[in-house]
């Protein structure tokens, strides 16, 4: 067991890894996909096809919006039926571009063999200009468009890359299937990523309750440094099992002993982190012409009828991924994408995955239940298990007393990563997340609009 | 299909509740209880059952009728309360007195400042204290006639610092024929008082048997050490010094630490959720004043114990400490 982890706070929920033994499998593509605009953080891609059109897979049909923001790519072939509002997992309406599949015509020059390619251009450049055009954004759950986080500022220097391997959600098991089955390409991935950075160091961080995950890897990169000189320099860290390791700040933290300022970047520290998946892809990318049109999703939950990590394409209906299994459990009565602790309850089963769809996950109303909220008893288990070392009793009272906004700010509640780990720990059910949220969003909109003022004054 | 259920995350909730902390509080002081049986007999049972019942009918009443709140029975707070005020009693109090202790623990000291959470002082030692003020004969009678099956020696007289402050009342007085102090704690064996002796209030007679409900507690992470060990921290080093300035006017550590409900104060009534601060740093603040204050009440106050005293004036001093002591905040000097 390791007992490398994050300095403060942390949980330790029950693992429920029920499909960690369920090959990754290649789900048949629907009749239609439905590809939304708003794909990643920053602003929504703008669409380069029209109605009517025929396209094949892997071809851009969207532009980046603006500086943050990704090129979109059909995941399907055949035609453009609709570019229209749809409606999303939560339910609101969002563009998206609908496609009726016809066949599975690839885009010339894209590689679609299992062959494994190990030399990568030593040119920065050229991947980085591959990461970008293959429309690549961070697929550990921030969505954030990779090029723009492998470009650091100027004067930033990075010392480590961290490959993100933690998946300390419950019940998530899709990257744990990618590093063991797809690993090469992950280590591959990794180096290029490494490479584009231009830093000595890369450690794949993998929790401990993953050891064949860590076996694996540890034999890949032997057998990839005997090949070439690229692949020195890439390690394997094994980390204690405990949520929120996957959560950058903590990963930081527990792999490189280092803490990010309030309010900086990881940069800051000299870090880059990025996910398992997010490796793959641009493995993918860089080395196989192959932008993403898929991407591994782990179908879970006790109440499930078949736990399973599929590759589906990218705007595939959830309710297709559903039917395929069997269909909806009748006792489920949540269903979560992503994992129980981060992951967003989905509104609508007619919406469609998204790049960063990581798993469906069912549960019953007795496993999401929540009791009625008690009185504090000041056990301080909401500070305790804090990994930002918040103190969550406080920041629920001073946003119920309202107008306290500058005491939040002092308490620091703009640090809250949403991680959930104050409330699945409170013993009287206080809402504790629910009330931080809404007031970390004022305090932000307070943060924000200062620093707005402060430019201009100075303009 | 059509209803799904949304609602914010996290969508899974670690199996602690209010109740479940409550209730392991109530099993680790199961053993206390028991032995405190044993050696005072049934009588004890009488104790414990009054002040149980009366916490519970009370808590109930109020919320329910006073407070018009739903009633808080089921949260096990109140059995908690009953169960610890019973145990700082002696086993002889009749029942009227645990009655009237039990109407100022829930009824004064828990709900006129809102029930569970938001009082600022130790229900069952509100209580405990009014008692000994009011009455002050049945609070330091301390007999026993042998408890259950003959396991103890039937007995009557002070507790061991009860007798030690009026022995050392007598010496410094002049008194001919007053023991000294090292005379009257050698009728004290160290193991007699680790395992059980009697002379003191029911819960406070074997610190094994408290010592092995905290262990319980600490193991299910329901209380964390840090304020127990700075208060057996700060009592050690204060009669460690004064015993090693003036061996025969101050008793020393070992006696200290298991004896006045040392161990049942420092393990169970400072470690109160509700009464001891947030932070680690203001927990050890203080359990260092509970310690510091319990030592000077015993060498130099009037009363030959003093943690009841010293938990009650430290739980004042807990929204200063919450409010100086703030834990580390990450990525924040």
């Amino acid at each position: 067991m390791s007992r490398r982890t994050f300095s403060m706070g942390g949980v330790h929920p029950a693992d429920n890894k029920i499909s960690r033994d369920c090959k990754i499998e290649v789900l048949p593509i629907p009749d239609t996909v439905y590809i939304h605009l708003g794909q990643h953080i920053g602003a929504p891609a703008k669409p380069i096809v029209a109605v009517g059109d025929k396209v094949k897979v892997g071809q851009p049909i969207a532009e980046p919006g603006g500086f943050v923001s990704a090129y979109i790519h059909s995941s399907v072939s055949g035609t453009v039926k609709s570019i229209a509002p749809r409606k999303d997992l939560a339910g609101n309406p969002q563009m998206c571009i609908e496609i009726a599949v016809e066949g599975d015509e690839w885009m010339e020059g894209i590689d679609t063999s299992d062959t494994i390619v190990t030399d990568f251009p030593d040119d920065a450049k050229t991947s980085l200009e591959k990461i970008k055009a293959a429309g690549i954004v961070g697929l550990g759950g921030a969505t954030f468009p990779t090029h723009v986080k492998l470009m650091p500022p100027p004067g930033k220097k990075c010392d480590m890359l961290i490959i993100n391997g933690c998946e300390c959600e419950p019940y998530l098991t899709s990257d744990f299937r990618t590093l063991l089955e797809k690993g090469e390409q992950v280590a591959i991935g990794a180096a290029i990523i490494k490479n584009v950075l231009g830093v000595d160091k890369a450690t794949i961080a993998i929790e401990d309750n993953k050891p064949e995950a860590i076996k694996h890897m540890n034999e890949v990169l032997t057998n990839l440094r005997k090949l070439s000189s690229k692949y020195a320099g890439i390690s394997v860290m094994s980390l204690m099992k405990k949520y929120p390791e996957g959560g950058e700040k903590q990963l930081i933290d527990a792999v490189m002993h280092r803490q990010v300022k309030s309010g900086g970047l990881p940069i800051d520290v000299g870090a880059v982190v990025q996910n398992v998946a997010t490796a793959l892809a641009v493995y993918d990318a860089v080395q196989k012409n192959k932008p993403i049109v898929d991407n591994s999703v782990t179908v879970t939950g006790e109440c499930f009828p078949k736990q399973a990590n599929l590759l589906v394409r990218v705007g595939t209906p959830l309710k297709y991924i559903i039917d395929y299994l069997g269909g909806m459990p009748a006792d489920a009565v949540k269903v979560i994408s992503g994992g129980p602790m981060m992951g967003k309850a989905i509104a609508n089963l007619d919406a469609a995955t998204l790049k960063g769809t990581s798993a469906l996950l069912f549960l019953t109303a007795k496993q999401t239940a929540r009791g009625k909220e008690g009185n504090c008893i000041r056990c301080g288990k909401c500070a305790e298990a804090c990994p930002m070392g918040l103190e969550p009793f406080l920041l629920n009272r001073l946003s119920r007393a309202g107008g306290m906004l500058d005491e939040l700010e002092k308490n620091a509640v703009q640090d809250c990563i949403e991680c959930g780990c104050c409330l699945y720990s409170c013993p009287a059910n206080i809402p504790l997340l629910d009330v931080i949220r809404q007031s970390k969003a004022q305090v932000m909109g307070v943060i924000k609009a200062r620093a707005a003022a402060a430019a201009a004054a100075k303009k | 299909m059509s209803k799904l259920l949304v609602s914010p995350s996290p969508h899974i909730h670690a199996s602690v509740s209010t109740k479940s902390l409550m209730r392991d509080v109530v099993l680790a002081l199961v053993p206390a209880a028991i032995v405190s049986v044993l050696f005072y007999g049934l009588g004890e049972l009488v104790v414990l059952g009054t002040s149980i019942a009366s916490c519970l009918v009370l808590e109930y009443l109020i919320t329910r009728y006073l407070l018009k709140k739903d009633n808080s029975v089921g949260d096990w707070s109140a059995v908690v309360t009953g169960l610890l005020l019973a145990l700082n009693l002696p086993a002889s109090t009749p029942w009227w007195v645990v009655f009237i202790g039990a109407v100022v623990a829930i009824g004064v000291a828990k709900m006129t400042f809102g029930g569970l959470g938001q009082n600022v002082f130790n229900p069952a030692l509100v209580g405990r204290v009014f008692l000994l003020v009011s009455f002050p004969t049945y609070m330091t009678n301390w007999e026993s006639n042998g408890g259950l099956f003959g396991i103890a020696d039937a007995f009557s007289g002070a507790t061991p610092l009860g007798a030690i402050k009026e022995g050392l009342i007598a010496l410094n007085a002049g008194t001919p024929g007053a023991s000294t102090l090292s005379e009257l704690t050698s009728q004290y064996g160290v193991s007699d008082l680790i395992f059980a002796h009697l002379g003191g209030s029911a819960g406070e007679i074997s610190a094994i048997a408290l010592l092995l409900g905290f262990g319980y507690l600490l193991l299910r992470k329901v209380v964390r050490p840090y304020i127990t060990l700075s208060i057996w921290g700060t009592v050690a080093l204060v009669s460690l010094a004064f015993s090693l300035a003036a061996p025969e006017q101050f008793t020393g550590p070992a006696f200290n630490l298991l004896t006045g409900g040392m161990i049942l104060g420092s393990c169970f009534m400072a470690t109160d959720y509700v009464t001891s601060p947030m932070s680690i740093k203001g927990g050890i603040i203080f359990g260092v004043g509970i310690g510091f204050i319990t030592m000077m009440i015993r060498y130099f106050g009037s009363y030959p114990e003093g943690m009841s005293f010293a938990i009650l004036i430290m739980n004042a001093t807990v929204p200063l400490l919450n409010n100086w002591c703030h834990q580390r905040k990450y990525g924040r000097a």
